[in-house]
Formats: C-alpha cells, structure tokens, sequence
C-alpha cells in the first residue's frame, strides 16, 4: 500500500496530496471537537489509532509467497466515523515515510487517500450497510474491518494503474498486474484483521459498553443493566 | 471454560493459523518479500526511476527495530486503554459515560 518516495509522476503526487489534504484536515476537526465534545472518548480514540499504528507496523505472509501489512483502520471508522481516521490514518504514514522510509511525502498524500480515506469510509459503509439489513454487530464488523483493508489495496493498485499505464494493455492492463501484486496477497491478511477486529469488539462490548452506547453502536439496555439494585 | 472464553480462543487460534499454516504448507519455499516493495521493483525495471529519495533511510536492521517500536507503542496504548477500561468495570462502576473521565 506505500506508494515508494519519489515514484508517483509529479502530476498525480500533487493531485492525490489535493485531494486527501480537505479530509485530513476535516479529521484534525473531528478528532480536536470528539475530544473537547465527549472527553471521555479519549480513551477510545486512542485504542483505535493504536490499533492503527500496530497492525500497520506488522508485515505478515501470506499465500501467495508475499508479505503485506495489514491496515487496522477500520475498528477506528467504524467507532468514531472515517473522517477522525483520515488524521489518524496519516499521522501513521506521516511515522513511517520520515523514520522507517516506507511511502514518502511526495506520496503521502496518494497514500493517504488509499489508506485513511478510502479504507475508513469503505469499512464504515460496509458496517452500516451490513447492520442495517439486520446483520449482529460482530459479523458487520468483521466485515467492515476486512474490507477496510481490501478496498486500501485496491485504491492503491488504481492509483499506480493511472500513473503507469501499461504500454499495450493501457490502463486496464496496468490495474489487473498491480491487483495481481495487491489484491491476492492482502486477501489473508484482510481475513485475519477482520477476526482481530471481532476480537476487539468483543472486549470492547463488555468493557466499554457506555461509550459504545453513547456512539450508537450498541443500542442501550432497557433499564439499567447491572448493579440496577440500588 | 465458558462459552466465551472458548470463542476467544478459537478467533486467537485462527488468527495464528491463517499465517502460521501457508509457512507450514511453504516449506521455506517462498522468500515473503512484501508487496509493496516488488511493485517498485516492477516500476524500476520498467524504466520508472524516483525523482524523490527519502530524507532518512534507515539500514535493515535499525528499520526492524524502527517497525518494532511502532508495534510496541501502540500495543503499549492498546494494552493500557483496554486494561484500564476493564479495570473500570472490575471496579463496580458501570454507570453513564464518562462517569471516571474527570
């Protein structure tokens, strides 16, 4: 999904920065008003940009021979919307272009629209769409999450497809070789994030069940619903 | 084992598996190299050269601790989030959000 340092044509590294720079800078607003608007979300917000920040750290095998690293932002997305994903999301790239020389910023910002933009957005319509026909929530999240992870894969093959069309085959050519590298591979990978995802949902559900409320992810109980003694 | 517990550790185990078995299967076949670093070698041998380089680029090794205390931070933040919000519950307090936060 990193788009390497100085490989985007000039062109199409300024237009993916223009295009992902209002999302990113719309997140900083939702993260700086979820945070002053709700304080005792902080807490949560954190838990989904580490979950970020780890899973985008692992390389992991896959299949095919390959290696890829999974995304994690779809728990984030799905919690507190996509847009406080696009800031968390490209503070991650931000990490790993200046101290591991993973992505750069010349590609930060096609990166960026890949990974904090079209992944969040994809996991959350994924999620809300699958609840809304009824799905329970961990199946919606698994869901949600692996596609998340999927869809970034994808961005990033269309977006090579367009800078580096293929000789013969053009653009089409070009999207099926990149899908080839990508989409297989991350296949796996997406799986096994959208079984973590379950994992952490599964926790959150017991642990953090006000907060999961107040964000509409769980419907309140009736009445209160432990302790309701006193 | 209650029924939780038992899901728990049946999602841990395919986590494990869905990563642990294609090493297996592999025999060490498979050199894993990542994705994204055969697309660019794909670009390069297509003539595609970097008009940009990294202003730091760190060797292998300290690249691998580098990934490592990426992990580290934010299983560090995870660990703790996750530990206090139980802690939370363990302490009696279920009560409206945010009851703990000030």
């Amino acid at each position: 999904m990193h788009i390497a340092e100085g490989f985007l044509p000039a062109p199409h590294a300024l237009g993916w920065t223009l295009a992902a720079a209002p999302f990113v800078a719309h997140g900083a607003r939702a993260v700086v008003k979820e945070v002053r608007e709700n304080p005792e979300s902080t807490l949560l917000l954190g838990a989904a940009g580490a979950f970020t920040f780890v899973l985008s750290a692992i390389k992991l095998p896959s299949i095919t021979g390959s290696s890829s690293h999974p995304t994690g932002t779809g728990p984030g997305a799905i919690l507190f919307r996509p847009p406080v994903m696009a800031l968390l999301g490209t503070v991650v790239l931000l990490f790993q272009a200046l101290l591991l020389a993973h992505g750069g910023l010349t590609t930060l910002g096609a990166n960026a629209f890949a990974f904090a933009v079209v992944g969040p957005w994809t996991g959350y319509l994924v999620y809300r769409l699958t609840r809304a026909t009824g799905v329970g929530l961990l199946p919606a999240v698994f869901a949600g999450v692996a596609l998340a992870d999927l869809a970034t894969y994808v961005t990033t093959s269309l977006q090579l497809a367009l800078a580096f069309p293929d000789a013969s085959t053009g653009f089409a050519g070009a999207l099926v070789k990149f899908l080839g590298v990508f989409a297989l591979t991350q296949v796996p990978l997406a799986v096994g994030e959208g079984l973590l995802g379950v994992l952490l949902f599964r926790v959150l559900t017991v642990n953090a069940r006000p907060e999961l409320e107040r964000l509409g992810i769980l419907r309140p109980a009736p009445l209160a619903p432990t302790g309701g003694a006193a | 084992m209650s029924r939780r517990a038992l899901v728990t550790a049946l999602l841990v185990l395919a986590v494990v598996a869905l990563f642990a078995v294609p090493l297996l299967l592999d025999g060490g076949a498979s050199e894993y190299g990542g994705t994204d670093a055969a697309v660019t070698e794909e670009l390069a041998a297509d003539g595609h050269a970097p008009w940009a380089e990294s202003l730091f680029s760190p060797s292998g090794e300290v690249e691998s601790g580098l990934f490592a205390l990426q992990a580290a931070i934010g299983g560090g933040v995870l660990g703790y989030v996750l530990g206090r919000l139980r802690g939370r519950r363990s302490a009696g307090r279920p009560g409206p959000a945010g009851a703990d936060a000030r």
